[in-house]
């Protein structure tokens, strides 16, 4: 809501400056979003009167006009279209200043001498429009200054209202705001009715009362269109940001601006017998104001007259039906729709009027009267014209109705926390317009108005008088009560430990979108379809993602664009699984790693990280989480065939780690080996809590033992059949060497491996451990065909 | 006897030239071993009389004494030239870098988030995480926002279907913490939040972490220094904050909360908006089957993104999701 800091005072004028009234209503809650001034800055433009106009010799498009400017008369060169003899208009004398310190000065065009310049709105500031000079009335006094004439000394003060204030998107509902915080009663102009002079009314159904309880109507006959809207009223409108178009539209405008009431003016010519307010039949079409043609839905209330729709009722007029200069009689409309009626329709239709966001708020819905006497009053002082009657059209039973609120004075300092003396808080009611209807024993009960729909709960009034009596001005206390903490699962790791687990590893953590481009999670993830956003703001960014690992490439692809090779990233979030009907939201930890596996150094240079340099860090997690994980060779088809583990615990999948397959990797147009990993957060975060065993004070033994394999047998096989037969009393079982070799014969390599066994009790004998370690060397042989390397 | 001494000055003069640990060792040996020539004087003691014996024998006793603790010492004087001499050959360039991983780090809105649920956490709040693709009731309805609603412009929500939304807010999250639980609540609730909007100042996605506070006993006033602290304690210093009526479909009353920001051009006060919050609305907990008359709450809310901006100066909201490394490695 915008409107001009002078129309408000008219109506309210407290004794404080522009910022302080700015101030004021912005911490009443109408939060002040921007002001302006109505003008440029200017200086020496007075009103002048051009007294004649000759072709200049010498140029085509240029006038050689007389100019009075109130002491004299001087010479000026014009190229002006609109210039002509008897116009008045804002003239800057010799010495004058523009907006952008533009002086003028003493000059000749094309050999003429021009003393001063005729102005445009533009030139001004006033606005935008390069439509040739301004033109002032006729009555401009000539000579006088254009800021005093005009009242420039003004500020636009732009309003960011929120839904619930629609009281306040005009200047009367504003003014009563400034009224209460500053103790004045405002001064409306006085509404009177206008007196019909003939008999004429307009044929009015309602056959949709639900959606219109109330619609008025009057005829003004033989107006007058062709005449200017008056520069006061023009000049209020575009202080508000309204564009003036006639005069019938610009008193609708107006009145909208002043009291709140949207309305329309119909072409009563061109509307065929009467009105109807009726919801839409399918199909049907209208050319709108703004000449788009658009087909109705049947959910939408329209005005029609007998055979076809004329408007989208208290959204916008069809283009058909609207005024026009030829104009002769009008019909006013002026009605209470209501706001679920018409909520979201306007935004169906690609519209957003000034009308629309009044009734979709809700327009005070005993203002239509009111209203429809201002209009008819200012329209009949402008374009003259004979009133009829008011012709009103309402159902009691669908408007809203009055109602009543307690507010216990107990409840209103239990949520403030601040007990406000009864006096203040009557007071404070009391000016915003809620009447009080009965003095409670423990309160109020008030009085809601007509033009206060967004209060309905007994909080509403609190805020109310918690927001006049001032936030600020109530006290500060600490929230009292129990903690009632919860139990502390210890068990779980918080994330925070994974992240920093990550950090001290040489990770940076990213945080990518959820909603990725499919085409890239074909890639990473091609058996699997995302989620799609019906209305996603680009197609790379449309579908939701089913693997982190989408958003994590992107990156990488960013950062090695921009000389960046060594990238370590992790990320936690969800992904998005469907599921049949059901959706999957799982929480995931994923990694990319690509480039060398530390800083390029001085020892090792640079050694790009491979499979088991994450591997190692991913282990390292685990025993963080006191998890035990298995990494069991597989395939996927994001990955590379040969170099692939899926991620076990307890026999279930918990995640991938492996080398981006080279083909995707081509595809994704990235560099270098890259190392991916992605785990469920949920089959991880718990562990155990320690438990405490005697430890033993008998020694260790340790054996070792190489022997040779054929390629395709895992590490994974040889260690489960070594701890399958190396008893109960093995504490632990290492890979100390792993080699491949031509000595080996082909497709053979060597593992070498340490036992270690420990018994809690006693000390071990070395027959026992004898037969344990002959146990495992014989098993190995059995069930993997291994021989002992000599 | 003068045999003895001139022995002892021998072996003495032996150790004093001994110039390894071998030599010393030797020289040990040839006075001072079971052969050794001292050692050896102690066979003579037979021929003494027994009057004789003892001096005779304490003398030979002094005398390896004497060779013994030359030889001590110049063992530790060889030893200590030993290791000087080992220690010269191991320097090393001290200043040459170390070796190892480097450190990673925390994106900026973990790190931000992270610093206010330890607030938080410390004041008793637990910190609750719910579902991103939500539901039209969890994300709107049960906050007070029904289809009908202006508010719901306010909002550009992307859809999957028309009962199904990303979350726009982590309100829901609180909603359903009530549901599944009984007052009193302390929570908080961060994470992603959607909005279809994007250009110079919205991303499509950023961050809020919301608090909720129930109990049977609590009052704007409670809310005003919960915001207050928060606000000192997060950006380290006293800072004048405002509460200036609002108006969110959830709590009532509503307020937006300001802080001091610098100053104007004339000297005045710039007020920076920082967060939302208010008392939660009767209606909100009707939905939650929490009795408004029995319980009071408020909730707060903020969006992550524009705390680590002020906090650490980013001054483009874009770059939080773009991840280049030159940016998210300023954060470690």
């Amino acid at each position: 809501m915008k409107f001009s800091e002078q129309w408000l005072r008219e109506w309210v004028n407290p004794k404080i400056n522009s910022q302080e009234l700015m101030d004021q209503i912005t911490m009443a809650g109408l939060e002040v979003d921007g002001f302006e001034p109505v003008a440029g800055k200017f200086q020496g433009i007075v009103v002048g009167e051009v007294q004649s106009v000759e072709p200049h010799p010498d140029a085509d498009k240029l006038r050689v006009c007389q100019v009075n400017d109130g002491t004299q008369v001087v010479q000026v060169v014009c190229g002006a279209p609109n210039v002509r003899d008897g116009l008045k208009v804002p003239f800057a004398v010799v010495g004058a200043v523009l907006p952008g310190d533009f002086k003028i000065r003493k000059a000749k065009l094309r050999g003429q001498p021009s003393e001063g310049m005729l102005c445009s709105e533009s030139e001004l500031g006033l606005s935008d429009s390069h439509e040739g000079l301004m033109e002032l009335p006729a009555e401009a006094p000539v000579g006088a200054a254009l800021t005093e004439y005009l009242n420039l000394n003004d500020v636009a003060i732009d309003v960011d209202l929120t839904p619930n204030r629609s009281d306040c998107l005009s200047i009367k509902g504003i003014a009563r705001e400034v009224g209460v915080l500053n103790s004045l009663v405002p001064e409306a102009p006085s509404i009177d009715p206008v007196e019909a002079v003939h008999s004429e009314v307009p044929d009015i159904r309602v056959d949709a009362p639900e959606g219109c309880p109330r619609y008025l109507g009057r005829i003004l006959r033989n107006v007058n269109l062709q005449v200017e809207t008056p520069l006061w009223m023009q000049e209020k409108l575009r202080r508000s940001g309204v564009r003036s178009i006639d005069p019938a539209v610009d008193v609708t405008n107006y009145v909208m601006l002043e009291q709140g009431q949207p309305m329309h003016a119909f072409d009563r010519d061109e509307i065929s017998t009467g009105i109807v307010v009726r919801l839409a039949k399918p199909a049907e079409r209208l050319v709108l104001l703004d000449g788009q043609e658009v087909e109705l839905t049947d959910q939408t209330l329209v005005i029609a007259d007998h055979e076809k729709p004329i408007a989208i009722a208290g959204i916008m007029g069809g283009e058909h039906s609207g005024v026009s200069v030829k104009t002769r009689d009008l019909v006013l409309e002026s009605a209470y729709f209501e706001p679920i009626a018409l909520a979201g329709k306007a935004r169906h239709y690609g519209l957003h009027t000034d009308a629309s966001h009044r009734f979709e708020r809700g327009v005070d819905y005993e203002l239509a009267r009111d209203a429809m006497e201002r209009a008819a009053k200012l329209l009949m002082d402008i374009v003259g014209g004979e009133p009829g009657e008011i012709v009103e059209v309402s159902s009691t039973e669908h408007l809203p109705k009055e109602y009543t609120i307690d507010l216990r004075s107990g409840r209103l300092a239990d949520v403030l926390g601040l007990d406000i003396d009864r006096t203040t808080v009557e007071e404070i009611l009391t000016r915003l317009g809620l009447r009080v209807d009965k003095l409670l024993k423990n309160g109020w009960r008030i009085l809601v108005p007509s033009f206060r729909p967004d209060i309905s709960i007994e909080e509403d009034l609190i805020e109310e008088v918690g927001r006049i009596y001032g936030y600020n001005n109530l006290p500060v206390t600490e929230p009292t009560g129990s903690l009632g903490l919860r139990l502390n699962d210890e068990a779980t790791r918080p994330l925070a430990a994974i992240q920093n687990y990550f950090v001290s590893h040489g990770y940076q953590e990213a945080i990518t979108y959820s909603f990725v481009d499919p085409k890239v999670q074909a890639q990473v993830d091609p058996e699997r379809e995302g989620i799609a956003l019906a209305n996603p703001i680009s197609a790379d960014l449309s579908v939701m993602r089913t693997s982190l690992w989408s958003g994590l490439l992107k990156t990488v692809a960013h950062n090695q664009n921009r000389q960046q090779s060594r990238i370590r990233l992790f990320e936690t979030g969800l992904r998005f699984l469907q599921e049949d009907q059901r959706i999957d939201q799982q929480p995931m930890l994923a990694g990319v790693v690509v480039g060398s596996q530390t800083p390029e150094n001085w020892v090792n240079g640079r050694r790009a990280a491979d499979f088991f340099d994450v591997k190692g860090e991913l282990e390292g997690l685990f025993s963080l989480l006191g998890i035990e994980i298995g990494f069991i060779g597989s395939r996927h088809p994001a990955l590379h065939p040969g170099q692939t583990a899926e991620l076990m615990r307890d026999g279930e999948h918990v995640g991938w780690l492996g080398t981006l397959h080279p083909q995707v990797q081509k595809n994704l147009e990235l560099n270098g080996t890259i190392l991916m990993f992605e785990l469920s957060l949920n089959s991880i975060v718990t562990g155990y809590v320690p438990n405490f065993k005697e430890i033993s004070k008998f020694p260790e033994v340790r054996r070792d033992l190489a022997i040779i394999v054929g390629e395709d047998v895992a590490f994974a096989d040889v260690e489960r059949v070594t701890r399958k037969h190396a008893g109960e009393r093995l504490t632990a079982l290492r890979a100390f060497d792993v080699y491949e070799g031509e000595s080996l014969g082909e497709g053979n390599r060597s593992l070498a491996l340490s036992l270690f066994w420990q018994h809690p009790e006693r000390t071990l004998n070395e027959d026992e451990v004898h037969s344990l370690f002959n146990g495992v060397i014989d098993a190995l042989k059995d069930e993997l065909e291994a021989t002992l390397r000599s | 006897m003068e045999n003895l001494e001139q022995l002892v000055q021998d072996g003495l003069t032996a150790v004093e030239k001994a110039d390894s640990l071998q030599a010393l060792d030797q020289i040990r040996v040839e006075y001072l071993g079971k052969k050794g020539a001292i050692t050896q004087q102690a066979k003579t003691l037979g021929k003494l009389s027994a009057e004789e014996r003892p001096a005779a024998g304490q003398k030979i006793n002094e005398a390896k004494g004497q060779v013994e603790q030359a030889i001590n010492a110049k063992r530790s004087e060889l030893e200590h030239i030993a290791i000087e001499q080992k220690l010269a050959g191991e320097s090393i360039d001290v200043s040459l870098p170390g070796r190892g991983q480097d450190l990673g780090g925390l994106h900026p809105v973990t790190r931000t988030l992270q610093r206010i649920e330890e607030f938080f956490s410390r004041a008793g709040y637990t910190v609750e995480k719910g579902p991103e693709i939500e539901d039209d009731y969890h994300n709107f309805e049960a906050l007070n926002i029904p289809s009908h609603h202006p508010a719901r412009a306010m909002h550009d929500t992307f859809y999957f279907n028309p009962g199904t939304l990303l979350r726009t807010h982590t309100s829901p999250v609180q909603i359903r913490t009530m549901e599944a639980a009984k007052p009193p609540f302390r929570m908080i609730c961060p994470g992603r939040v959607y909005r279809c909007d994007s250009d110079m100042t919205h991303t499509p996605m950023f961050h809020q972490i919301e608090g909720l506070l129930v109990e049977k006993n609590v009052s704007f006033a409670d809310l005003k220094s919960t915001v207050e602290e928060f606000l000192r304690v997060f950006f380290e210093r006293d800072l004048q904050v405002r509460f200036r009526p609002s108006y969110f479909p959830f709590t009532e009353p509503s307020a937006e909360v300001d802080i001091e920001w610098g100053r104007e051009a004339d000297g005045s006060v710039k007020w920076l908006e920082i967060m939302g919050c208010g008392m939660v609305h009767p209606k909100v907990f009707g939905y939650c089957g929490i009795d408004a008359e029995e319980y009071r709450g408020f909730a707060f809310g903020m969006g992550a993104e524009r705390l680590a901006m002020l906090r650490y100066g980013v001054n483009d909201l874009r770059m939080f999701f773009e991840n280049d490394l030159r940016f998210l490695r300023q954060f470690r």
